[in-house]
């Protein structure tokens, strides 16, 4: 018998506290803090600091905050964390395309050092030297991995990155007086949906190309989509799918010929650190998510930081300033002569960045490449196991082993049975096991996608498989219990709907409270 | 507390479904039914229904199922273990589409929540005849032939769904196409599907193909989109032939022009030029002028000739021309074909074959994809 077989799911039972929403806890006149009046000897020499603020700029009401005390705070938010199934809780192997992976704690007790916590962005050069450095040794660090010439970080995520390589793209066709003509940017549809939300915003055409039967980009359909009005590509490599797409080259080949850009997306990159680098794929631009592949938190788990690196040719469009050394002292670089300008305030995510810095330290050369090897390896295990359960699929590139993750489907499951990907998302939540539900683009059936990462164990695989196998043959056996799952979550069942209903949303306490009660405040 | 029973209509089209393991294609018509009869057909009708209506069992006592005698209903439906309400009378053995038809139009008249139908293609095009967009309705599959939109992808699933409607878990609707095929034609092995109308269903993320990437709200905003990128580059000396279907409905409807579903409008200059055009009328509008033809995939199968369309005759499209052919389609409806290419069968070897390669749809504002076309 397998050791996977021996492997049983958690007894797993989410705690339920029926928590209402902060603003619908506390008293009135009831304080978190209490501020200490103000000492008549300080008064008198820097006044009462409110009076200095000019009238039109006092508010007339007081903001309406919750008015609660800090034990009550804690104890809130602390009930909210037990209703979640957080990354540092569950075994999150189940939320594929994100690189859930271990963020060493000791990276946190970094960033949230004083020495961190108390710079301010508007402080001499003389004084954040040491920050300087670690934003510039990043980038050394990230040009070694990707082959590029010079990174900036300053964009707060991996879309942002998106939209500062369609910015530069713009700014190259301008410089060579091409960008009325050049207004069409190509990406595949298989790419992370910003490839093509993000230059959709600057105004461009986009262009997407479907996969083939082996589930690659198709080259003659790309061949029939470039012309004089390509301006760029931005594509994913490998897709979602796990696939890398041998034909890279040819495909930034194809673009170069035409005159366009190549930017690449490599948000999956955690399968290819220290094996295939952008530079060699023929890419002009790539950018890395620090929050993703290097170890910082990401999403709600923590800031983003989308590094972009460019090849020489293209340092004259980065955003200001650049992070430079100049043998002695680190400063930063206005001088840049095509800049796009800032793509946000000040110089980038600080608490990302140390964290990223930390973890490549903590690894060096061979440990990236080992993350890499561990990755895909736990990635092609999972993959065998998985298609062991009984209504499983993995489309596409049959017998070929993947990257970092796979897009699988419970078609079949689903045929036989009634019971879909959703249910099974809602089941394995009895279990203790998250499941993401996003699948963009949804050309594959009942669609579920896992990337185990390095930080996975062997044990913690197999336990995944075994709830995995245990909910599929529930559903050939006892599909009631999966179709009415969860039954052991802090919800029954999510009614869902509305998500797509901007007239059903409510994103803030006013505006439910404006929307659905009637209340104005 | 006072319980709101929900009704619940049922219809089975008993003979549904004989055809196919005897090896007919369909049992439209009384002499194939006979035929079928005598090859030894057994109704498949009345066990897939049960499949179906045994899903509605946890809420037996919420809901009232009203129903037609004996096997248009009555029989699976004691068999399951509902006490059906029974209206109508049939000639047992002997029921014809004429019996569908009444029994929609009495439940139509009963103003029920929900009409559960169970047949093929034939049956849902009969249950249209009468309901139009008056009811939420839901094909089970039972029959040889299903290409409309409205059946559940099998019983099971359309029990699921049904239930989920009536527990208002979902509580969307949208409009799915009925298609139906020239019977006479398929048994000789010729495909021609037409396009019947639109009935409303009942949507569920869960149980569409593309869950969650789509819903009649995105595909609404997808629509708007694609109609004010068409709008915004309509060059003014062309003539625009706008195809059926719901997608290019939208492009009319904000040039709020009148326009036919299912038929062929012609526009020129923003302006309706004429509406539902067969071959003959239109090649006379456009003889000797420059046009351009708009048209979406119909039914689920992926062809953009030849289903649903067949006004578009290959003369028509000889001189419209290929590159004058704007092929448009929400991005849910081509991830709907699973990576399966469009298809074209307009009739002529030659035309199927100008059109084949590689042809770019658009998608929404400003986005196309590129997508391969075979025969």
């Amino acid at each position: 018998m397998s050791p996977v077989k021996n492997m049983k799911v958690r007894n797993f039972h989410q705690a339920k506290w029926d928590e209402p929403i902060i603003f619908e806890l506390g008293n009135k006149g009831e304080r978190g803090i209490l501020l200490p009046e103000i000492e008549k000897e300080i008064e008198a020499v820097v006044g009462d600091g409110v009076s200095k603020i000019p009238k039109h700029m006092n508010r007339e009401q007081a903001p309406f905050l919750p008015e609660i005390s800090q034990m009550q705070v804690l104890k809130h938010y602390l009930r909210l964390s037990q209703e979640t199934l957080g990354a540092d809780l569950n075994v999150d192997i189940g939320q594929g395309t994100c690189t859930m992976k271990y963020s060493p704690k000791i990276n946190e007790i970094f960033a949230t050092s004083p020495k961190i916590t108390e710079l301010h962005p508007s402080q001499p050069i003389s004084t954040v030297q040491g920050i300087l450095e670690i934003f510039y040794k990043t980038d050394l660090f990230l040009r070694e991995i990707s082959g590029l010439d010079q990174f900036t970080l300053q964009p707060a995520s991996g879309s942002q990155a998106i939209l500062t390589m369609s910015s530069i793209i713009k700014a190259f066709h301008d410089y060579n007086g091409e960008n009325t003509q050049r207004d069409e940017i190509i990406t595949t549809i298989f790419s992370h949906p910003s490839d093509a939300a993000a230059p959709a915003v600057q105004g461009y055409k986009i262009i997407d190309i479907y996969p083939n039967q082996e589930g690659l980009p198709d080259i003659e359909a790309l061949k029939e989509a470039i012309s004089d009005r390509t301006a760029g590509l931005l594509i994913t490599n490998p897709e979602d799918t796990g696939i890398y797409n041998p034909h890279i080259k040819e495909f930034t080949d194809m673009i170069h010929e035409v005159g366009g850009l190549c930017g690449y997306d490599q948000a999956n990159a955690n399968g290819i650190l220290g094996i295939a680098r952008a530079k060699e794929a023929g890419f002009d631009m790539c950018f890395f998510n620090l929050h993703k592949t290097f170890s910082s938190p990401h999403g709600c788990g923590g800031p983003s930081a989308g590094a972009l690196g460019v090849k020489k040719e293209l340092i004259k469009f980065l955003p200001v300033p650049l992070v430079c050394y100049n043998g002695s002292e680190y400063y930063f670089d206005y001088k840049v002569s095509h800049t796009i300008g800032k793509v946000r305030s000040y110089y980038g995510v600080v608490p990302a960045v140390i964290k990223a810095y930390s973890w490549i330290m903590s690894l060096g050369k061979e440990g990236l490449e080992e993350v890499s090897r561990i990755a895909v390896l736990n990635n092609n295990y999972l993959l065998k196991k998985v298609l062991e359960i009984k209504g499983t699929s993995a489309p596409y590139a049959k017998g070929h082993h993947r990257i970092e993750q796979v897009r699988y489907s419970w078609n079949k499951l689903t045929e036989e049975t009634g019971i879909t990907t959703e249910d099974i998302t809602n089941r394995m939540v009895d279990f203790g096991f998250h499941m993401w539900s996003s699948h963009h683009p949804f050309i594959v059936p009942q669609p579920f996608t896992l990337e185990p990462t390095e930080s996975y164990s062997k044990a913690e695989i197999d336990e995944y498989i075994a709830g995995l196998t245990k909910v599929a043959e529930e559903a050939y056996s006892n599909p009631e219990i999966v179709k009415n799952a969860p039954h052991r979550s802090v919800v029954h069942k999510l009614i869902t709907d509305s998500l797509d209903d901007p007239d059903k949303w409510a994103i803030t306490w006013r505006s439910y409270l404006k929307k659905w009660k009637n209340d104005r405040i | 507390m006072i319980i709101i029973m929900k009704k619940v209509g049922l219809i089975i089209n008993p003979i549904a479904g004989m055809g196919g393991r005897v090896g007919l294609k369909g049992t439209d018509g009384g002499e194939i039914l006979e035929q079928a009869r005598l090859l030894g057909a057994i109704p498949e009708s009345q066990n897939r229904t049960l499949i179906s209506i045994q899903k509605l069992l946890p809420i037996k006592e919420k809901i009232e199922l009203i129903t037609y005698p004996e096997e248009m209903g009555e029989n699976i439906a004691k068999k399951c273990g509902f006490q059906p309400t029974i209206i109508g009378s049939i000639s047992k053995g002997k029921t014809t589409r004429k019996d569908t038809q009444k029994a929609a139009k009495d439940l139509l008249d009963l103003k029920i929540d929900l009409l559960l139908f169970a047949g093929g293609d034939g049956t849902a095009r009969d249950i249209y005849d009468v309901i139009k967009d008056d009811l939420v309705t839901l094909g089970i599959p039972t029959g040889v032939k299903i290409q409309s939109a409205v059946f559940a992808r099998n019983p099971a699933r359309a029990g699921d769904l049904a239930l989920s409607f009536l527990q208002k878990r979902t509580i969307r609707v949208r409009e799915a196409e009925v298609m139906d095929i020239d019977e006479d034609s398929f048994r000789k092995g010729i495909v021609r599907a037409k396009l019947y109308g639109y009935l409303t269903i009942p949507y569920e993320r869960a149980h569409v193909q593309s869950s969650k990437a789509g819903s009649p709200e995105t595909e609404n905003f997808a629509h708007q989109a694609i109609a004010e990128e068409i709008i915004e580059n309509m060059e003014t000396n062309y003539f625009y032939i706008v195809g059926p279907g719901t997608t290019t409905r939208a492009i009319m409807d904000k040039l709020q022009l009148a326009n036919t579903l299912l038929g062929i409008d012609l526009i020129y200059d923003k302006k309706l030029i004429a509406n539902d055009l067969n071959e003959s009328k239109l090649t006379h509008y456009i003889q000797g002028k420059k046009a351009k033809l708009i048209i979406t995939p119909i039914g689920g199968q992926g062809y953009i000739l030849g289903r649903g369309n067949q006004q578009l005759s290959p003369d028509i499209i000889k001189k419209i021309g290929k590159d004058n052919i704007i092929v448009i389609a929400t991005r849910n409806k081509i991830n709907s074909l699973n990576g399966q290419p469009l298809l074209v069968d307009s009739g002529d070897r030659e035309v199927d074959e100008l059109l084949c390669g590689y042809i770019g749809i658009i998608t929404g504002y400003r986005e196309k994809s590129i997508y391969k076309v075979t025969l």
